[in-house]
């Protein structure tokens, strides 16, 4: 038996949430007892994170042949429990593997199995956790970026391996990707994020949001009234429409705190709310709170910022 | 075109969300349900456009009790032409896949839709297992779609912003996401005729549920906020790198 893990591109130096899902994975299979094997496009070292074998294959961004070489591994290497991250790629992958192998699933997990087996994931939009049993042989889960933080793992000796798999008929063409002109920090891997709701006022006030973002490293997000004044892209749109996130921290601007937005939102682990209106409802959904004028308040945290940082 | 839209009901979003039986249930007491968002606003009013342009059917589906009903009723008045709700309490995302997928067999759908996810569990499972299922090709996180003869072209949001532009097979499916369409309210002649429509109950296909729901809990709440002055940010930074240590 084995824990098998996927990552369909991965880099010398791994992204966070690549580390976070590779130790996550180490973790499971080192109190299993089992080998960590990983199946990606690259060949480079990982023992560092605890994988005892890499297996490689190329074109593993493509859907139908990801499907197929994860169908493959996992009766090759006998796989207990499969892992996968709950990031785009993985919110298709991750259940169309469920149903093919019918093993169950966790989508979107944030915590480790339990004792008894249990994972636990958002519901109700990140207005409460359930615990799930998965009730078959293999499980699935697909893990939520910055959700456990990186595990420490025994460092081991990966051994490299090859896959070969016969071309899946392809269904679904990508004809093209438009990025946009200024590709910022992703929000759904960022652990720091700024946001704005209406607030701000217009479109061309934005400036004042980005200067601090920029200052932090932090990507931008805004609320659903924003998002549909098209004052800003649909991607930032956080909440119970939107995308939920749960950064490190979280500096809502003129946002009032409803709840379908708190959905999306309320578990980042530390919340600035900045609003003129001191009754505004986020506060009561804050760890800091300053009541001010955005269009004063943000340049000086800015500057506070940028003074912190060159310290 | 024929277009199966799988619909499912969730608590109004600001319903108060509370657990009983030592935190197994939902306490659906005083709940108000309602029509899945995204499966109202998006996938249901398209796939009516796209009928509207193209001829063919809409036929909404759930899997559930009576509660069901009203949400089905409701998509008639807005537009379906006839509705399915097949007599199972949805155990799972993959029991509920699995007999939207035998009943699809059984009839000559082009298209499944659903909504990107429940607001309710944001599983997003259900559609692309459907798909597996059938091995009909399967798009998730639409945010349009267009038909022509023998493709579909849609266009999905991925990270940072960035926009792919698809083309899929038929037969597809498809789960639809922000700004495939607008919500439509269904107006007084829809209503009506929504009273006439068909409804359908079928009884529940064989299938398993690969998992469970345990235990629910709610978050920790905030142990308070700590007000900052205005003129003085650099408190506010000192509080975040020392005392929250998130900077
Ligand atoms: C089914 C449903 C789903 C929804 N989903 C979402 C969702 O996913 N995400 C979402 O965000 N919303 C969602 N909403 C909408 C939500 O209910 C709110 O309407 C929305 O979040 C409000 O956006 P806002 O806070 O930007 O605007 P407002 O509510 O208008 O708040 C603006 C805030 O800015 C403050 N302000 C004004 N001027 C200043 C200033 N100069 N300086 C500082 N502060 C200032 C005000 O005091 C106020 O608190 C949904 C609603 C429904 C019904």
């Amino acid at each position: 038996m084995s824990v098998l893990v996927f990552i369909p591109h991965i880099q010398e130096n791994p992204s966070k949430a690549q580390v976070e899902l590779l130790t996550y994975s180490a973790h499971i299979a080192q109190a299993q007892n089992l080998p960590l094997v990983l199946l990606t496009g690259q060949k480079i070292s990982l023992g560092a994170y605890g994988v005892d074998k890499l297996v490689q294959l190329a074109n593993l961004e493509q859907m139908e042949t990801a499907l197929l070489a994860m169908q493959t591994l996992a009766k090759q290497e006998n796989a207990s429990t499969i892992i996968l991250g709950w990031d785009d790629f993985g919110k298709a992958l991750a259940p169309l593997l469920s149903a093919k192998l019918k093993a169950g699933l966790v989508a979107g997990a944030i915590s480790l199995p339990n004792a008894e087996g249990l994972v636990q994931k958002a519901v109700f939009s990140g207005k409460a956790f359930v615990s799930i049993q998965i009730k078959t042989a293999i499980k699935i889960i697909a893990l939520m970026p910055n959700s456990v933080g990186v595990q420490t793992v025994a460092e081991k000796n990966t051994a490299f391996a090859e896959l070969t798999v016969q071309t899946p008929a392809i269904r679904v063409r990508v004809v093209n990707v438009q990025k946009p002109e200024h590709a910022g920090i992703s929000l759904q891997d960022a652990e720091l994020v700024v946001s704005a709701g209406r607030g701000l006022k217009a479109p061309e006030n934005w400036g004042i949001v980005e200067d601090l973002a920029n200052a932090l490293g932090a990507a931008t997000a805004c609320s659903r009234p924003v998002a549909d004044a098209h004052w800003r892209p649909h991607h930032e749109h956080v909440g119970q429409t939107g995308v939920a996130i749960r950064p490190n921290l979280y500096i809502a601007v003129g946002v009032s705190g409803a709840i379908q937005h708190l959905a999306g939102v309320n578990n980042s682990k530390v919340i600035v709310v900045i609003n003129n209106d001191s009754e505004a409802p986020f506060f009561k959904a804050a760890n800091y709170g300053v009541v001010g004028d955005a269009f004063e308040v943000l340049p000086k945290l800015t500057a506070a910022v940028k003074a912190f940082k060159n310290q | 075109m024929n277009f199966l839209v799988c619909i499912s009901k969730v608590p109004d979003t600001t319903s108060k969300i509370e657990f009983v039986e030592n935190g197994t249930k939902f306490n659906e007491e005083g709940v108000q349900f309602i029509l899945n968002p995204y499966d109202e606003w998006y996938a249901l009013v398209r796939a009516l456009e796209l009928k509207e342009t193209l001829g063919g059917s809409v036929t909404v589906l759930s899997v559930g009790k009576e509660d069901y009903e009203p949400i089905l009723r409701k998509a008639l008045a807005i537009g379906a032409d006839g509705a399915v709700r097949i007599d199972a309490e949805p155990l799972d995302a993959y029991f509920v896949a699995e007999q939207i997928a035998q009943y699809a067999q059984t009839k000559s759908f082009d298209v499944i839709l659903v909504g990107k996810e429940s607001i309710q569990h944001n599983g997003m499972q259900v559609g692309a297992m459907i798909s597996a299922i059938l091995d009909w090709a399967y798009v998730p996180l639409a945010t349009s779609l267009n038909l022509a003869d023998k493709t579909a072209t849609l266009t999905q949001d991925q990270t940072a912003g960035a926009v792919a532009t698809l083309q899929a097979d038929f037969p597809l499916v498809i789960s639809a996401s922000k700004g495939m369409a607008e919500q439509r309210i269904p107006n007084m002649k829809g209503i009506m005729a929504a009273r006439t429509k068909p409804l359908e109950v079928l009884p529940s296909f064989s299938a398993e549920a690969l998992t469970a729901f345990v235990g629910y809990e709610l978050p920790a709440a905030k142990t308070g906020c700590k007000m900052i002055d205005a003129d003085n940010m650099q408190e506010l930074v000192r509080l975040l790198h020392q005392e929250a240590k998130v900077i």
